[in-house]
């Protein structure tokens, strides 16, 4: 096929977008919306958490250990209580997430070598808060402990915990690799299915068919434009999370976008087998969100560590090119890796658009006979 | 002979598993000639067409088609043949101008040659101050008479018409089966599907595909002595119903 002739094609498909507000939306809007959205509101850190103290003891270490957690900054006094029958309505009425009781007593059995209780209840309406909450509370603790101790007893273990390549826990860490495999999965194999789809829709594809354009040529002009908006969204993702956020970038910029480019071709070779099965928009649609969306989120470790899967889910995500891509992502903008590290989720990604291109044609030349 | 006909086909035939859509037709039309194609829905019409398109591949039989052998040169064949559907005509989110470019690129035609040839196509359609305007602006009857102007913009050998008249109002058919006139005059060959009986009339042949065979096949005027009647609608009903 000749250069002009592809290139008119290519055009066109430009102007389809353009002219369209919904795609230029989806386009353009969603990916910045989303990173945004993730970043700042969906987060799991621990920040000025709502507490109330019942302390029954009204000690001097008592009084020292609520202002250590207090100083922490995770948490914040809400209200001192006087009666443990106080605690129901209150975490009825939502107003703290954690109750803290002192019993009585506190320093008197400290002093006498006893073990002190405090117990700490918490609202485990959101599990993966309430965990983080007894994780917080618990080191804060032993914290307090530790320097207690080492005034008197000569033997102890301290355990120094380093937090490896996101030293302040932050969630956005894992949102921007996670969010750039979503918006490329998104516009490349939602978007394209659709497009390609909405042809056969009007009957034009007919019209291209009859015409001496080659299908690979017509797939091909109808996917480059795509393939160029996806790749332009990964780099906006990434500076955001880069500039607005503080997420590092510690490999190679290059061999990222390398990498990114190869996610891309499986997920648009996913959006070409897609069209290929859909005759309408609408199922294209729904295929792409049910079967290629969902799972991108849900298995691909972005949400739900993966090996906490039962096993069934497990055996399924290995078929998500997301996955590996993530695995891609985190390793280079976090870790630094270099190629040597991750060669064979590169493989994987290959050896999914090598089949996926070949069911893909393989149905392609079936439909058309 | 078969080099000489604009459409030759011999024995062609189209299975789909069990069913035969296409059952050994044989059929030729010449050079310049309007050749009315005409059948029941689900008579085997769309199957033939597009076999003579290149789309479809023929289970069996023999077919010419602009004086190239369909089985081997097929893609020369969608060189010199238009093609337009009442299904689809044109983009509708791209302007009257940016289509004509999109398909003259599409038949390989040049930059000048393109330019050239719209400007005169909006001169004959009346249609130069629309030369900008999207084409879902554009009222239908105009946008199926710009599509059959787009699909003759490579100056094929045949032009498929495949029900170009559908859903148009009778003063609009009227002046599109003019320019089918027109072009056939031009000698180009005029293949064309429909539904409205008035329109085989105009036809120079006809052909009536029932059950994947072709029942009847001749001008207007035997048709209509064969059977004995006084309009082709009638030689379509009592033809369809003979053979049931």
């Amino acid at each position: 096929m000749s250069v002009s002739r592809f290139l008119g094609f290519v055009v066109k498909e430009y102007r389809h977008i353009f002219r369209d507000r919904r795609s230029l939306a989806i386009l353009f809007g969603m990916p910045v919306i989303q990173i945004l959205l993730f970043g700042f509101a969906v987060t799991t850190e621990i920040r000025d958490v709502k507490i109330a103290v019942l302390d029954l003891s009204r000690d001097a270490t008592s009084q020292l250990i609520i202002d250590r957690i207090l100083a922490s900054g995770y948490f914040q006094l809400e209200t001192q209580l006087a009666d443990p029958a106080e605690i129901g309505p209150l975490f009825q009425s939502s107003r703290v997430k954690a109750v803290l009781v002192f019993e009585e007593g506190f320093d008197a059995r400290l002093g006498k070598g006893d073990q002190a209780t405090i117990q700490a209840i918490i609202d485990a309406t959101d599990p993966n808060v309430a965990q983080s909450l007894a994780g917080y509370l618990g080191a804060i603790l032993q914290q307090y402990q530790v320097e207690q101790l080492s005034t008197g007893l000569p033997l102890q273990i301290a355990v120094q915990t380093r937090m490896r390549y996101n030293p302040e826990l932050k969630g956005v860490y894992l949102s921007v690799p996670g969010l750039i495999s979503i918006i490329l999965m998104l516009i490349s194999s939602m978007m394209t299915s659709i497009s390609i789809t909405r042809e056969k829709e009007m009957g034009s594809i007919e019209i291209l068919l009859v015409s001496p354009m080659r299908p690979l040529g017509i797939i091909l002009s109808k996917v480059i434009p795509y393939m160029f908006f996806a790749l332009i969204n990964a780099g906006t993702i990434l500076m955001i999370g880069r500039y607005v956020f503080d997420v590092p970038i510690a490999g190679s910029v290059p061999l990222l976008i390398a990498e990114a480019l190869l996610f891309v071709m499986s997920a648009l070779s996913l959006g070409i087998l897609i069209s290929t099965i859909a005759k309408t928009q609408q199922v294209a649609l729904m295929l792409s969100l049910a079967g290629l969306m969902m799972p991108t989120i849900l298995l691909s470790g972005f949400m739900f560590p993966i090996d906490n899967m039962p096993w069934v889910l497990q055996a399924v995500s290995y078929i998500i090119p997301a996955r590996w891509f993530n695995i891609i992502v985190k390793s280079i903008m976090l870790k630094g890796s270099d190629f040597s590290d991750i060669w064979q989720e590169t493989l994987i990604l290959v050896g999914f658009i090598v089949v996926f291109i070949g069911l893909g044609v393989k149905r392609f030349k079936v439909r058309l006979d | 002979m078969r080099e000489h006909s604009s459409i030759y086909a011999r024995n062609l035939t189209r299975r789909f598993g069990d069913f035969v859509a296409v059952d050994q037709i044989s059929f030729e039309v010449s050079v310049g000639e309007i050749f009315g194609f005409l059948g029941a829905n689900g008579a085997g019409k769309t199957t033939a067409i597009r076999m003579l398109c290149g789309l479809l591949t023929p289970t069996s039989g023999e077919a010419w088609v602009a004086g190239l052998d369909l089985f081997r040169q097929a893609e020369e064949i969608k060189r010199r043949i238009g093609y337009m559907s009442q299904r689809f005509s044109l983009y509708n989110d791209l302007t009257v101008a940016e289509n004509i470019r999109l398909y003259g690129g599409i038949y390989g035609l040049r930059l000048a040659d393109i330019r050239r040839k719209t400007d005169e196509l909006l001169e004959r359609l009346q249609l130069k101050d629309m030369r900008r305007e999207l084409i879902e602006e554009l009222p239908l009857g105009w946008k199926q008479k710009l599509a059959f102007s787009v699909a003759l913009l490579h100056d094929p050998a045949i032009i498929f018409l495949d029900e170009p008249t559908g859903g148009v109002d009778p003063v609009t058919r009227r002046q599109f089966w003019e320019m089918i006139y027109e072009t056939a005059a031009h000698g180009t060959t005029v293949f064309v599907t429909t539904h409205y009986m008035d329109e085989a009339e105009y036809c120079n042949r006809v052909s009536i595909m029932d059950q994947g065979r072709i029942a009847a096949l001749d001008t207007p005027a035997a048709l209509k002595k064969q059977f004995n009647v006084s309009s082709m609608d009638e030689v379509f009903v009592k033809l369809v119903r003979r053979q049931r």
